[in-house]
């Protein structure tokens, strides 16, 4: 039988959203396969909310590897805890998260198996499971299919939407080995100030470039994007006004940055570089601003308006506040 | 120290894609070929850490074609010492194979750490750093931003979604670079000279059959003409009743 594995990720015991997406692509999945089992593993300490978030997700079965040598995320760690219970597995997927890229190539090399990575479609296809990945930074599309006996994947976040309901049986397990075996080991999580939403998991991005002029006036993107409410919006930056220091690299979308696909992104004073446009261009809807109405960034924007920003922002920024509230 | 450097030649980050004859892969006909940007903080730092030590040697490596022998001149004429070019005529290859046959090959080499870029912007795909410390039996550090070295422990701080960590582990380890690690440094005149003197060792090899099958490559579908508005109030409508966000 199909057997699917689904890696989920939780953070300070909170269960990552893309986790849930990760458990409806394996039951489509397994769907697409003729039927088979779902199983979310879960690696962490303090995990009892997350279980029960998962329990309701959808999946057949969830197994959490509650310890405290797992209590502090370490990618050789997790990995040698997860293989254990992977013996049997057909299929293993995990988010393309920081954790995933760090964590499921190693466990695909310890599987001896296939991985796509930052896959957005998967397929059974004449008894083999495969997989299509943006590549050239979503200037095209790949498909692959698995030439061994486990194939893994990691899922881009937001393509896949959360199931809601069923009851899995839920059971823990420890891993056989104690912390002194871990090698690459977090100490010490900083947190973003100010409790922001993540570039990766906002349903809107506002962005600035250049034509903001000065990292003082860049300030009219940060209010644009609370005008969304708390924990909608988040801001992004061109690699220019990150370069000038005005911006962290954190927040640069483009091909050397975070590759984003919010529901909305608004592009503020960027010009729309090929670089920028890999970070961005899958986004569901694009509105650019931008005094020139020859700006690159025209060509993939579903709306947009040519004028200055410092006279359209502040105005879309009351508009926005005022359809929010 | 004993340090590797694997970098990879990939298609300029402002090609414009067109797909090959087959159906499957890149149409490199006037496409530019450069070192992979990420690559170019590898080296950097391989450099940066050799001279801190004060001593030791930088091997970068490759697996690819003939051609690749110009980046690894790159490599040479920024600083490092020696180099390898695995040349499998540029064959059909996954993270997989790429992986497998540049371990062995590494192996050999006895590195105490071994730098990577985090992502080649080709295939984008984040695995071959994670991959190659497991078959080396290492402990990998990902896509790190600022990196320190006290004897043989490794701290290293990386972006997480909405956050940044601190991860430490001992030599031997794999590290792979992200951009703002540092400021890669351009080779001058004197680099490049001395570039042409340094040992560059060429292998040709087999690499491993790959654990995946490309069957497609393919362009994504063009984005809707896109309209323009006069007013605030236009682009307000259109985000509540087509767009749906409002
Ligand atoms: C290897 C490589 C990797 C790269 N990676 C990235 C990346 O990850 N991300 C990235 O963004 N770039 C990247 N770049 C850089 C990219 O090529 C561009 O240089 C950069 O995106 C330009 O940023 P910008 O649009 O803010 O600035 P500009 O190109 O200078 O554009 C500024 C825009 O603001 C407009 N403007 C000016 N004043 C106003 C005003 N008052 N109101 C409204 N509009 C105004 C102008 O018309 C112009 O279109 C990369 C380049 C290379 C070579
Ligand atoms: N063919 C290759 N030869 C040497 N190093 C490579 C090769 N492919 C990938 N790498 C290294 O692995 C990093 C990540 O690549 P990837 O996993 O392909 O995204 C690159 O930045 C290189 O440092």
């Amino acid at each position: 039988m199909t057997k699917i594995y689904v890696i989920a990720e939780a953070r300070q015991g909170q269960l990552k959203k893309p986790s849930l997406e990760a458990v409806t692509a394996a039951l489509e999945l397994a769907q697409a396969a003729g039927g088979g089992e779902v199983t979310a593993l879960l690696p962490g300490h303090g995990l009892d909310a997350a279980k029960g978030e998962l329990q309701k997700s959808g999946a057949n079965n969830v197994v959490a590897l509650d310890s405290d040598v797992l209590a502090n995320y370490s990618g050789d760690g997790y990995a040698k805890a997860l293989k254990d219970h992977l013996g049997d597995a057909t299929v293993v997927l995990m988010p393309h998260s920081a954790m995933g890229r760090d964590l499921m190539p190693r466990l695909a090399a310890m599987l001896d198996s296939g991985l796509v990575s930052d896959a957005t479609a998967l397929h059974f296809e004449d008894g083999k499971f495969g997989a299509t990945k943006p590549v050239y930074a979503g200037k095209a599309y790949k498909k692959s299919f698995s030439q061994k006996s486990v194939f893994c994947a990691t899922l881009r976040p937001n393509n896949w939407a959360p199931t809601e309901g069923g009851d899995a049986s839920v059971s823990d397990a420890a891993p056989s080995f104690g912390a002194d075996e871990l090698r690459a080991v977090v100490q010490e999580v900083m947190a973003a100030a100010g409790g922001k939403i993540p570039l990766s998991e906002a349903k809107v991005i506002v962005s600035g470039g250049r034509g903001l002029q000065s990292p003082e006036q860049f300030h009219i993107v940060e209010k644009l994007a609370d005008a969304f409410g708390a924990g909608v919006a988040a801001v992004g930056a061109s690699r220019a006004v990150v370069d000038a220091g005005w911006r962290p690299h954190s927040e640069q979308v483009g091909q050397t940055g975070k590759v984003v696909a919010p529901v909305l992104y608004i592009a503020i004073g960027i010009s729309g570089a090929i670089q920028h446009l890999a970070g961005m261009r899958t986004s569901r809807f694009i509105v650019a601003i931008n005094k020139d109405a020859n700006a690159p960034i025209f060509k993939v924007a579903d709306f947009g308006i040519v004028g200055d920003a410092f006279e359209v922002v502040p105005a879309l920024t009351e508009a926005v506040a005022a359809n929010v509230s | 120290m004993n340090i590797v450097v694997c970098v990879k030649r990939v298609a300029a980050s402002d090609t414009v894609v067109k797909v090959g004859a087959d159906g499957k892969s890149l149409d490199p006909a006037g496409v530019e070929f450069v070192l992979n940007p990420y690559d170019e903080f590898a080296v950097e730092e391989a450099i940066k850490t050799r001279d801190a030590a004060g001593g030791g040697e930088i091997t970068a490596i490759t697996l690819g074609s003939s051609d690749s022998e110009k980046d690894l001149r790159t490599c040479l004429a920024m600083g490092a010492d020696k180099a390898i070019l695995l040349d499998d005529g540029g064959a059909a290859r996954d993270a997989y194979s790429t992986a497998v046959t540049i371990a062995e090959h590494v192996k050999g080499l006895n590195p105490d750490l071994v730098f990577c870029g985090k992502q080649a912007i080709d295939g984008d795909d984040s695995q071959f750093p994670a991959r190659l410390a497991a078959l080396l039996d290492m402990p990998v550090l990902t896509e790190v931003s600022t990196l320190t070295k006290d004897g043989d422990q490794l701290r290293a701080e990386r972006d997480i979604e909405g956050a940044r960590e601190v991860v430490t582990c001992k030599l031997p380890a794999v590290v792979s670079a992200n951009k703002g690690l540092n400021e890669p440094r351009y080779p001058n005149l004197k680099g490049i000279m001395a570039a042409k003197k340094k040992p560059l060792a060429k292998v040709s090899v087999e690499a491993v059959a790959p654990a995946t099958d490309t069957v497609s490559l393919e362009l994504p579908p063009p984005r809707p003409e896109g309209r323009l508005f006069e007013s605030v109030d236009d682009l307000i409508a259109a985000l509540k009743n087509d767009a749906k966000v409002l």
